[in-house]
Parts: C-alpha cells; structure tokens; sequence
C-alpha cells in the first residue's frame, strides 16, 4: 500500500478513558455497482449480497456492505482482490456490473471504547443508535461523506478518503480528550 | 435544520446528508431532434418558482446517492412527502404537512 506522508502508520494513535482511536491494516476495498442478477453475482463472489441499506455480509475475512439501492463495498484480506475481481469476471458476460478495486482510496480509522458512540457525535449530524451494531452506513461526518462500520455497541470504524483523514484524526484526538477531561 | 426522508433508504435524517437538486418533473423532450429552440430554452431554463407546494428534486449524495422527489411547502419549508424517482406526482389535495 502507498504511505502518505500526512497519516500514521496503522496502530494506536490515542487512548483516553473515553474512547481508543487507532488506523486500521489498509484491507483490500472494491467498489461494486449492479442491478440485476444479484443473487449470480453472489453466489460467484460467495457472499449473498444484503439488499437492505445499512445491511451487511461477509464469509471469512471478507466483509460487504449495501450502500444504495445498486451499490455495496467489500472489504477483504489484500491478496483477495485479484480472486474476487477474477470472480466477477467470470459471470461479467451473463451479468453485467461493475466491480472495481479501489484499494487505494481510503483510511480506515478504528474507533472503539466505552464513549465511541458520543465521540462520535462531534462530528456526526444523524443519531448514531439510528446504526445498529452489526450494520453500517454510508454517511456525513464533518463535511466529508464517510462509511461508517458499527461492529458492536462501542466499537466503530469509519473509512475515509485519504486526503481528509490528517483532519479527522485530529478532531478525534481533540474529542477523545475533551471526554476524557470532563469531570465524572 | 430540516429533516429529509428519504425514500431509498427509508428513514428520516439531517438535511446536511442532502443536496437540493431544483424543479421535479421538468421532462427532457422525447425525440430531441424534433424539439425547437424554444422548446429547449424552455426545458433548460424556464421554472415555475412556485409559493407554495413545489415539487422538486432531492440528492442523499452522502448515503444512499439516490435522486429522489419531494413536495415542500415553499412559505412554511416543510416537507409533505418524498417519493422515488419515476414514482408519479401526487396529487397536492391529498397530501397534509408533517406526512410522509
Ligand atoms: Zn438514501
């Protein structure tokens, strides 16, 4: 993966009381838009694709969500890429869709810790409880569209294009310590 | 801030994820090459600028992406419904503010 200049390496850039803020191991992302055939496609890329927005799938470490009506985005190890695009391919001609890696697009920042869901809010304009743990959302956090994954109760990851990460990294850093220094 | 629900994703949220995407229902003409200058200056520029119940279209472009319609009272800024893209206009006698 490329190393840009203005983003830590993946690990832990801040733990408070209130909530840990991280960068994740850059996964392998590709960007999916179809119509019909949904269930070929699927069974071709061995996920049974949500339909619901906010809904998502996976089988081992390959994760999708439904963004729109006609598109979803996977995640999955790195060297996956090559086989699930291969996958797509292989059905392309009985089921036209686009499938397209986009690996090098994005920032994926771990957000986890008893205050996440409030930390959360500095930036978020919508109710996090609107997102289920276990679902996700495409949406809008401080000025830049966002893919938020809510794993559990307390623990988030947002991907974010690489260019806006330096700055919500550091409103995140900002947040985490203004919980933490609240008085209890 | 007003509240915007959106017809795709099914649920009601800030307008911030939205964008305003002007006059619903303007229909491009069907065979182009027979429309005349006037029917393109019409189609392009002309709009109604209604007060009242206007029918315009709306963008979720930070989440789902979809265009959809939505009828809004232009002197209370309140919303009467949205509905999907190709769905027909409803009628405005029928439709109260605060519905979805
Ligand atoms: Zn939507």
């Amino acid at each position: 993966m490329t190393a840009h200049a203005d983003i830590p390496p993946p690990g832990t850039l801040i733990r408070t009381a209130a909530a840990r803020i991280g960068i994740t191991a850059a996964p392998g992302r590709l960007s999916l838009r179809a119509r019909d055939g949904l269930g070929a496609l699927g069974t071709a890329l061995g996920i049974d694709l949500p339909g619901r927005i906010g809904g998502r799938a996976g089988r081992d470490a390959i994760e999708a969500m439904c963004l729109g009506p006609d598109e979803w985005v996977l995640l999955s190890p790195p060297e996956e890429v090559a086989a699930l695009l291969a996958a797509g391919a292989a059905v392309y001609a009985a089921h036209p869709h686009s499938l397209v890696d986009i690996s090098g697009r994005e920032t994926t920042i771990a957000i986890d810790g008893p205050r996440a869901a409030e930390l959360l809010t500095l930036g978020l304009a919508r109710d996090p409880a609107g997102i289920a743990p276990g679902d996700g959302r495409r949406t809008y956090f401080d000025g830049q569209t966002v893919i938020l994954w809510r794993d559990g109760e307390t623990r988030f990851r947002m991907d974010v294009w690489h260019s806006f990460a330096p700055h919500l990294l550091g409103l995140l850093d900002t947040g985490c310590r203004e919980l933490a220094a609240e008085a209890p | 801030m007003l509240l915007i629900h959106c017809p795709y994703c099914d649920e009601t949220l800030p307008e911030v994820e939205f964008t305003y995407a002007g006059e619903a229902h303007v229909m491009r003409p069907e065979d182009p090459s027979a429309a005349t200058d006037e029917d393109w200056h019409a189609f392009l520029f002309l709009r109604d600028n209604i007060k009242g119940v206007h029918f315009e279209r709306w963008r979720h472009v930070h989440g789902c992406g979809r265009f959809f319609n939505a009828a809004r009272n232009t002197i209370t800024d309140r919303f009467l419904t949205t509905y999907r893209a190709g769905a027909p206009r409803p009628d405005p006698g029928t439709l109260t503010e605060g519905g979805e």
